[in-house]
């Protein structure tokens, strides 16, 4: 058994793929029609064989109010691996993208917060090595 | 005044007002990682919550939404009314 997808409830499939692709900077690898949804994934460019996040529609009704909670304490949905958080701070944050957490030095990580505009947070996060 | 001594009473409590210190307007979540990481406090985030809410009724720590965020700011004023109670003379103006 392995972990091939994850995902994240958005509220606009087409507003997510734009921003997880064009801000982001992941890559959409699955696009297939399904009802009057579409099974959309993007791949991370570093591991475009890795694992791809779902970006799943958020037409449940319980979804919407759960969102709302995480979002309302900073709860991140999700996290993300990057080599360097400053630094993506700074990319995203010129790019008009909503921090609710800079970033943060936690001992053996560091971490950041961001909108993901489609109802989500989402954490950004680089593991420090002690040398 | 005696919610004031209260919320300050708890050491868990004093830590949350040196993290917003050191940074200001922060959400619950990077508290709660900031108190478990930095500091070993590991008490559940409803209990961060419960310690947060005797800090704003004592004035202590202002909750502020914006738009559908919630932010949790330091406020210092209330702390003067301990100062003026109990005035501190300066190094230089010793008694003796």
């Amino acid at each position: 058994m392995r972990i091939n997808i994850c995902s994240v409830p958005v509220d606009d499939q087409a507003k997510a793929l734009r921003f997880y692709t064009e801000t982001l900077g992941f890559q959409k690898k699955h696009d297939i029609p399904l009802g009057e949804h579409r099974w959309l994934t993007v791949v991370s460019p570093e591991d475009p064989s890795g694992t791809e996040l779902v970006l799943e529609p958020d037409e449940h009704p319980a979804v919407k109010p759960f969102k709302s909670a995480l979002v309302e304490d900073g709860i991140p949905f999700t996290s993300f691996a990057v080599q360097d958080v400053g630094a993506e701070h700074e990319r995203l944050d010129a790019l008009g993208v909503r921090f609710t957490q800079r970033p943060t030095d936690l001992g053996a990580v560091i971490t950041a917060v961001f909108d993901d505009t489609c109802g989500n947070l989402i954490q950004i996060a680089q593991e420090i090595h002690e040398s | 005044m005696n919610d004031l001594y209260r919320a300050i009473a708890d050491p868990t409590r004093r830590v949350i007002l040196d993290e917003l210190v050191e940074r200001d307007g922060q959400s619950l979540f990077e508290l709660c990682g900031r108190l478990a990481m930095k500091h070993g406090i590991g008490s559940s985030r409803q209990a961060i919550s419960q310690h947060l809410e005797v800090l704003e009724s004592a004035g202590l720590v202002i909750v502020r939404r914006e738009g559908r965020y919630k932010f949790h700011w330091f406020n210092g004023e209330p702390l003067r009314a301990i100062a003026e109670r109990w005035p501190t003379k300066d190094p230089g103006e010793t008694s003796r």
